[in-house]
């Protein structure tokens, strides 16, 4: 175990941070777009505390969860948690493809925003104390994106507690940007390019995945990184993202081949 | 409880999005891992299981956008013959 952490190199502290960051970045804008739509229709005062509360209970959830993965070897934890953000990487990847290429419609935020406004204002029946739908709801959306940057947090850092502590470094920031984002726009995020953001989350957990999937199961790479294994995740970045960008660039010559048969 | 149950199907939503591709990328996964440790493929093993992955990515990709434009194709399609009619 002690040598498998002292294997850990910058790379990839680096590339954590750099994912964990982009991941959440992208959870906590689509939570904020809610928090921002309940507080300006509901008041910010019980929207906050709702988000406050989910957030002290998913910080206590990733300080249970943290020392008890670093207990468990490091090839199976390297394995499962491969298997997981690979799955989900691509998940991500396929779909920012697919927007990327126009075949399905890019996420609106803007749309979203609306949609949660008009059901608080339908709702409206606030007290002289705390508003509890809006503290529901803050509180609801904020541990539905919370816990995925939760699960981006353990994952990420589950390599050992330097890693752990790098992601969660990676998410805070994000979350303080995304506070920042907020407080400076005060509208739904719709000018964050959410699925620019997917795409390059996608292709770095898809490389971090299949990273630690041959890292788990024993598999070699040729050249220098037959002895520094972690020289394979840039190299793996840049195939997936050649990969995405060749899909998005033959979808498009495919369907503007179509549209002039048409 | 009944806040965990969003949550967890939130979770499980993480991992699957189209059945078909979950299913493929597990059973390369799986497959790939076992057979390349099992006849060893030496330095080739990694470039070898992430090559099958970017495959698996890329016929899931461009099987879906046919499938997509296809649909679109018949819609428009329809709405052709209807104004037609």
């Amino acid at each position: 175990m002690v040598d498998g952490l002292k294997h850990l190199t910058e790379t990839r502290v680096g590339g954590t941070v750099a994912a964990a960051f982009l991941a959440s970045l992208v959870e906590c804008v689509e939570a904020l777009t809610v928090v921002l739509a309940v507080g300006s229709v509901r008041g910010w005062r019980s929207a906050l505390a709702g988000t406050a509360a989910a957030l002290a209970l998913l910080a206590a959830i990733v300080a249970a969860l943290g020392p008890a993965l670093a207990r468990i070897p490091l090839r199976a934890v390297q394995l499962v948690v491969g298997v997981m953000i690979l799955l989900f990487g691509l998940r991500w990847l396929r779909k920012a493809v697919l927007r990327s290429a126009g075949v399905i419609p890019l996420h609106d935020e803007e749309a979203a925003y609306a949609k949660n406004a008009a059901a608080m204002e339908r709702n409206m029946h606030a007290s002289g104390g705390w508003d509890r739908l809006a503290l529901a709801a803050a509180f609801n959306i904020t541990m539905l994106e919370g816990t995925e940057v939760v699960f981006i947090v353990i994952a990420l850092g589950a390599g050992g507690t330097e890693l752990l502590l790098s992601a969660a470094g990676g998410a805070f920031l994000a979350l303080l940007v995304v506070i920042a984002l907020g407080a400076v726009f005060h509208r739904p995020l719709a000018r964050v390019p959410e699925n620019t953001l997917k795409f390059i989350v996608g292709v770095l957990l898809a490389a971090f995945g299949t990273f630690w999937i041959t890292e788990g199961t024993g598999l070699e790479w040729p050249g220098p990184a037959h002895t520094n294994p972690d020289v394979a995740i840039p190299l793996l970045i840049v195939a997936y993202l050649l990969v995405a960008m060749w899909l998005v660039s033959a979808l498009r010559s495919r369907a503007a081949h179509m549209g002039l048969e048409g | 409880m009944r806040w965990l149950r969003p949550i967890a199907r939130e979770v499980a939503g993480l991992f699957v999005d189209d059945g078909s591709f979950a299913v493929a990328l597990l059973v390369w996964m799986v497959g790939a891992a076992a057979v390349l440790r099992i006849f060893g493929a030496g330095d080739w093993g990694g470039p070898v299981f992430a090559t099958g992955i970017g495959i698996v990515l890329a016929e899931n990709v461009l099987r879906s956008a046919h499938r997509r434009q296809a649909a679109t194709g018949k819609e428009r399609d329809g709405e052709i013959t209807r104004h037609q009619d």
